[in-house]
């Protein structure tokens, strides 16, 4: 099966066999109950709609609840749709998909989230730049500056694409082939190798 | 963080160490695989600091070797560590000593204290 959804929990680290201290990123997915299943000759492409979380009656706009009542599920916190390439597992709307079915110990996935938002940041931050200038031999205000953003009078203009300061953060990434370290169908715990995009408590969907 | 310290619990084996802290001088021995033997080597010196808490929890130390000062991070429930030994109780005011490093010769001992 191709992905499911998940909440980034924190970090911590765990010892492999050999000693070595392996950064990880513990992850809690509940099973992730099907909303819809979209068809070929009724929405022209083929995939599968999955839930994951609760959310209270009160704050589920109508529409959704509709949406939620006809698949005949508990309103979901968050729905994301995956190709279907679901092999030969018997869905339909209300059929939760566990941690096991997805994924084993060992194996890799990728993960994708919003990153955490750092507002306004200059060049070196943003871009990972230098800066200009020196610190000493009577410098000074050039540690962090963009220094030239381009020639003169030819081409008289600034090119498209330069890199400068602006908004940072925030948007969407996805880290590739991280490692299935530990994995516990009872707590709905998945365990992995690296770090994952964004802040804690948010929301990222895996896939594989 | 809940989950985080499930997951700690869980998978991670705690050592059994002696309680020691800033000021204190001690053995650290480890075992460090050479091919496929493996062999049991120590690192003995004054104690800088104890950080973190729980599974992540670590400890600097800090000896002179030769001329050159030489400091090592050990993770307390690493499972190479094979044990600690506690060779001198100092008596320090700070929960971290990194003025430690700036001293020399005799400006660097510790009073002994502190059972």
């Amino acid at each position: 099966m191709p992905g499911m959804i998940g909440k980034k929990i924190g970090m911590t680290s765990l010892f492999d066999d050999n000693g070595k201290n392996l950064p990880c990123t513990v992850l809690e997915v509940t099973p992730n109950v099907v909303t819809q299943l979209k068809t070929e000759d009724r929405d022209g492409y083929s995939a599968v709609q999955l839930g994951y979380g609760q959310r209270r009656e009160k704050s589920t706009p109508r529409a959704l609840a509709g949406h939620f009542k006809k698949a005949k599920v508990e309103p979901c916190e968050k729905l994301h749709e995956f190709a279907n390439d679901f092999g030969d597992m018997d869905l339909k709307p209300g059929v939760a998909i566990s941690l096991e079915d997805f994924t084993q110990e060992g194996e890799f996935v990728d993960v994708s989230g919003t990153t955490k938002g750092k507002g306004f940041q200059g060049v070196v931050k943003r871009h990972g730049f230098h800066g200009a200038g020196e610190i000493t031999h009577g410098q000074h205000g050039r540690e962090r500056v963009p220094g030239a953003i381009g020639a003169g009078s030819d081409p008289s203009r600034v090119f498209k694409g330069m890199r400068m300061a602006g908004r940072t953060g925030g948007k969407p990434v996805m880290v590739e082939n991280l490692q299935v370290l530990k994995l516990d169908a009872e707590k709905n715990i998945m365990v992995l190798k690296g770090s994952v995009p964004g802040p804690k408590n948010s929301l990222v969907t895996i896939t594989k | 963080m809940d989950l985080v310290k499930y997951v700690q619990e869980q998978y991670v084996e705690k050592n059994d160490v002696p309680d020691f802290k800033a000021g204190d001088t001690i053995t650290v021995y480890y075992k460090i695989k050479e091919g496929n033997k493996e062999r049991i080597q120590f690192f003995r010196g004054v104690v800088l600091q104890r950080r973190g808490s729980g599974a992540t929890e670590t400890f600097t130390i800090r000896k002179i070797s030769g001329n050159v000062g030489v400091e090592r991070i050990f993770p307390i429930n690493m499972p190479t560590l094979d044990k600690i030994e506690i060779n001198k109780r100092g008596k320090v005011r700070r929960a971290r000593i990194f003025y430690q490093r700036g001293r020399t010769g005799k400006a660097a001992r510790i009073k002994e204290g502190r059972r």
